[in-house]
């Protein structure tokens, strides 16, 4: 893999810090009149989602990292491994634990995943913004309230538990932002 | 923020990347310091761009190009400051002088950077720092209709905003005070680079935000070239002023002593060598003017495009410039 110096750091570069692969943020070059130059870079370590500031001698040099992200469908759990495929080539790729994160309650066969690869090995689970998906349990909300003031929580087909207002029924599809977690609205179909 | 236009990054790369109605705002920004200078008569000089010499300043990067006539080849260097022609010309005879263009450092762009920029230096018989000083202050509240600027020293700013005295704290304590993870080896880093990095971070965002700020009596080992302080030889008679976040000017007493300076080229040399980047030859001719005799002076540069940023509230110094480096 090629070495990236710090004035080629720009925000979306992968490169390797501390023997994991990681995101570059933010990178801001600070030049006093008199004195040394050094970035102040901000970074998101990819395998822990730790965000931190690491300080670099301006010109210094580091490896770049193998990382790509690719669009995958999800087929099953072996109990272990979570198992996605290219549409395309219909290549399979394995998932841990680790990788999946709290992705997990969002999974449903044959949906997209956008995995992250390094070196060939999934890191990140990363879900659709939006995911339509089925109430299996919520309480009868109360008649005549449209309003949905408070709202009321709801288990999902997936087992995401999401506030939903107080309208929505059991058995009905609904949207969901899953960077927040939130209920966004009754499913279009 | 002022500008003219809907949203700059509409602007094609042909286009100029200054507004026009700030064009017109710096020319009056830059007609205003010739009346101040013109008043005290201080007489504006023009120096050589491209020199034989080079600077010794171990940060600091001179582009360089060649003259070839035939088998000759000649190095030039584009001036990082015109300090060096300007010593020569007060050794000369020239009196008070300013100058008011372009300077040149083999560096990246950024906010507050572009590689090319516009210095206003200007020197004063007679003068001593303290003294210079306040000539600043009243040339920024002439131009920026600012209230006359704080005054702190560098040992009282440590005091104040870190906690830290800088002549008795140790390398471990100045390097705890960061409090910032590093990529390179800190411990092995100079106590001046760990100075100016605590500076940098912890001090230089929180002075200088409702009045200029100036900071003098920088440590001797900071001195550049300030004379140091006969009374107290902890510091140098070297001030930078800070407003808004941004480093606007740096200014010295200035050093009169050939074999003191000689010495301090030296010592730059030795700290290029240390850190791997080549050295760069002495400005002899600079060297022969200190012998001959500079007479007793203060000096000091200020960034003109900082300065329109600061005048007109702009972000960055791309919108000061027509054409700034990725459109030159």
């Amino acid at each position: 893999m090629a070495n990236f110096s710090t004035n080629e750091f720009k925000a979306g570069l992968k490169v390797m810090l501390d023997g994991e692969p990681c995101n570059i943020l933010e990178n801001e070059y600070v030049k006093p009149g008199k004195g040394q130059a050094f970035n102040r870079v901000k970074i998101r370590k990819l395998i822990s989602g730790k965000v931190l500031e690491k300080t670099f001698r301006s010109g210094e040099s580091v490896e770049g990292a193998d990382v790509m992200d690719t669009e995958l469908s999800y087929l099953y759990n072996d109990g272990e491994f979570w198992h996605f495929m290219n549409n395309e080539s219909f290549e399979q790729f394995a998932a841990d634990e680790k990788a999946l994160g709290d992705t997990v309650k969002w999974l449903v066969e044959n949906d997209l995943f956008t995995i992250t690869l390094w070196n060939g090995t999934p890191i990140v689970v990363t879900p659709q913004n939006f995911v339509d998906l089925e109430i299996t349990e919520t309480d009868p909300g109360l008649k005549g309230d449209t309003a949905g003031t408070g709202g009321k929580p709801a288990t999902l087909v997936t087992g995401a538990v999401v506030r939903v207002p107080l309208f929505i029924q059991t058995g009905e599809v609904i949207k969901v932002d899953t960077r927040s977690g939130e209920y966004v609205s009754r499913a279009s179909k | 923020m002022k500008n003219s236009r809907c949203n700059p990054a509409d602007l094609a790369a042909w286009q100029m990347q200054i507004t026009p109605a700030n064009l017109h705002l710096r020319a009056h920004l830059l007609a205003r310091i010739r009346a101040f200078f013109s008043h005290k008569n201080v007489t504006e000089v023009e120096v050589p761009v491209l020199s034989h010499s080079g600077v010794t300043d171990p940060y600091l990067d001179n582009f360089v190009t060649q003259l070839t006539l035939g088998q000759s080849t000649t190095s030039l260097y584009l001036q990082t400051s015109p300090e060096y022609a300007m010593k020569r010309m007060l050794a000369s005879g020239s009196g008070c002088i300013y100058y008011l263009g372009k300077a040149f450092r083999h560096e990246d762009a950024g906010r507050q950077h572009n590689p090319e920029f516009t210095m206003l230096e200007w020197y004063r018989i007679d003068f001593d720092d303290r003294a210079l000083m306040q000539e600043v202050d009243a040339l920024l509240m002439d131009v920026l209709d600012v209230l006359s600027a704080e005054y702190l020293s560098y040992h009282a700013a440590f005091l104040y905003y870190i906690g830290l005295d800088i002549n008795t704290a140790t390398h471990d304590e100045l390097i705890a005070a960061l409090a910032m993870d590093f990529h390179y080896d800190i411990q092995q880093a100079s106590r001046d680079h760990v100075l100016q990095l605590l500076f940098n971070i912890h001090i230089e965002p929180k002075i200088g935000q409702e009045r200029p700020c100036f900071i003098f009596d920088f440590p001797a080992s900071q001195a550049a070239l300030a004379k140091i302080t006969a009374a107290d030889p902890r510091y140098a008679h070297r001030f930078e002023v800070y407003f808004k976040g941004l480093e606007l000017a740096n200014g010295y007493w200035e050093l009169t002593d050939a074999v003191e300076q000689s010495r301090r080229f030296a010592a730059d040399n030795a700290v290029r060598e240390a850190i791997g980047v080549e050295q760069v030859a002495p400005d002899s001719r600079l060297i022969a003017a200190l012998e001959h005799g500079l007479p007793e002076c203060a000096g000091v540069a200020l960034g003109v495009d900082r300065l329109f940023m600061l005048a007109q509230n702009l972000n960055s110094i791309e919108d000061t410039l027509t054409f700034p480096l990725p459109k030159a």
